[in-house]
């Protein structure tokens, strides 16, 4: 059982390789002379203005609860797909009062604006 | 010393063969999409394109690749500089492992696990991880918006997929890939979910951040997003690693609605063609989408992006899981 996922793990060790393996090759190929102008942070040719790491738009936040949500809801659809032909049809109406409520709440975010990008 | 042999190493270096034989094919497609990109998008504005390196110009992804490899790697002198590295690494890392599930014919697949679909469908969830660890770790403006973009865009679409899987896993009854393909041997799932299927390809677009949907890189206002302080090698694995998932999509987009490896009609001539290569053509086919949508379309505005993702496919994803389950239901058509 567990044995199956053995070649993804290997898999994984030779991507992992590769990659470093392509990095490690540039720094030993190229040339490498840094200042401190090349090193800055691009920003059209001026001098950097404040930090980047700064405010940022509180919508951003909004899709990620949002996405936590809906992605929840996938994760339970998930088992329901595969066993609908045996769970009946309380399974199936069980799911469908979950899509209900659901639904719901997904109307309420709607009317209330949280998916406005002006 | 012979059962270490037999027991160990022996299955462990035909399991290196056969990832080996899993990559290079892959990084060889990668390379030739770049160059298939740049063609095609040529003949559709009436150029010549790529044609000078070697002949009609087939070696220019060869050429592009030293390019890259012989400039100097830079570090901001402000980014962390860990992360800065890794996130590259990632992408490429989770493009490539994604490979490990998907069946190229019948049996012909790295690791049959039961719960293929889920696999995938959580690899490319990590994605958004090394697009936002690029825009994070920068610490340079352009980037950090343009990974914000980039991550709100993908987490949209993710859910539209993750409903279209849903409804493809409703009419098979498994989460196996090949159980997937073998359900498709009567009817394509591209005919029956046609909606789910232009659904599922244009969230593939939005998903790998291609044109309509390349907000991130939206050249004119953010430069080049996430990978604007990217060069050399680092820049060449973002490179690999999105055009890897750019084919990964497709691969997707052929296993669950264009029958994998099965050919359109089970009879000769068509089952003369080994399955591999009908796959391979489906995939291309796919890839072939990607890129006359992106030669005709313009870019979406980022609030009609958004819109559309939540808006339209979000809800009309939903109902249509809804209706496939009530017809599966109510015609006593589950798979058993």
């Amino acid at each position: 059982m567990l044995v199956e996922y053995l070649p993804i793990l290997i898999f994984l060790g030779i991507a992992a390789g590769m990659a470093l393996a392509a990095i490690g090759a540039s720094y030993v190929v190229a040339r490498q002379r840094p200042d401190s102008e090349k090193v800055s942070a691009y920003e059209c040719g001026f001098d950097a203005f404040g930090d980047a790491r700064r405010q940022f738009d509180v919508r951003f936040y909004l899709v990620a609860i949002l996405f936590i949500i809906f992605d929840l809801e996938i994760a339970f659809l998930f088992p329901w797909a595969i066993s609908l032909g045996q769970i009946g049809m309380f399974g199936f109406w069980s799911m469908i009062v979950f899509l209900a409520v659901l639904t719901v709440g997904f109307v309420y975010e709607w009317k209330k604006g949280a998916l406005e990008w002006e | 010393m012979a059962s270490l042999w037999q027991g160990y190493l022996w299955p462990g270096l035909i399991i290196v063969a056969q990832i080996v034989a899993i990559i290079l094919p892959l990084l060889g497609a990668v390379a030739y999409l770049t160059y298939a990109e740049r063609k095609v998008l040529a003949a559709m504005q009436l150029r010549k394109g790529p044609n000078v390196v070697g002949p009609f110009g087939l070696l220019q992804p060869l050429a592009d690749g030293l390019k890259l490899l012989n400039k100097e790697t830079i570090l901001p002198s402000g980014a962390n500089p860990i992360v800065f590295v890794a996130a590259p690494m990632l992408t490429f890392v989770l493009s490539l492992v994604a490979w490990a599930v998907i069946p190229f014919d019948a049996g012909v697949v790295l690791a049959d696990i039961n719960v293929g679909i889920l696999y995938l469908f959580a690899i490319s969830s990590l994605g958004v991880y090394g697009i936002i660890m690029a825009g994070w770790a920068s610490n340079s403006k352009y980037p950090f918006l343009g990974a914000l973009r980039s991550a709100a865009q993908m987490v949209s679409y993710e859910v539209a997929i993750g409903f279209v899987i849903i409804t493809v896993l409703l009419c098979v009854g498994s989460l196996n890939l090949s159980a997937i393909v073998k359900a498709q041997e009567t009817v394509w799932f591209c005919v029956p979910l046609l909606p789910m299927f232009v659904i599922f390809f244009i969230s593939a677009l939005a998903e790998t951040n291609r044109a309509p949907f390349d907000l991130p890189e939206a050249e004119a206002e953010l430069v080049a997003g996430y990978n604007v302080e990217y060069s050399s090698m680092t820049f060449a694995l973002f490179f690999l690693g999105e055009y890897a998932n750019m084919i990964l999509m497709s691969a997707m987009t052929a296993l669950l609605f264009l029958g994998g490896w099965l050919p359109p009609i089970g009879i000769p001539p068509f089952t003369w063609i080994p399955g591999p290569l009908w796959f391979a053509a489906k995939v291309a086919f796919v890839l072939f989408l990607f890129l006359w949508v992106r030669a005709t379309f313009p870019r979406y505005r980022y609030d009609q992006l958004m819109r559309l993702g939540w808006k339209v496919f979000l809800p009309f994803s939903l109902l249509w899981v809804v209706v496939t389950a009530g017809v599966l239901v109510a015609f006593d058509w589950t798979p058993k």
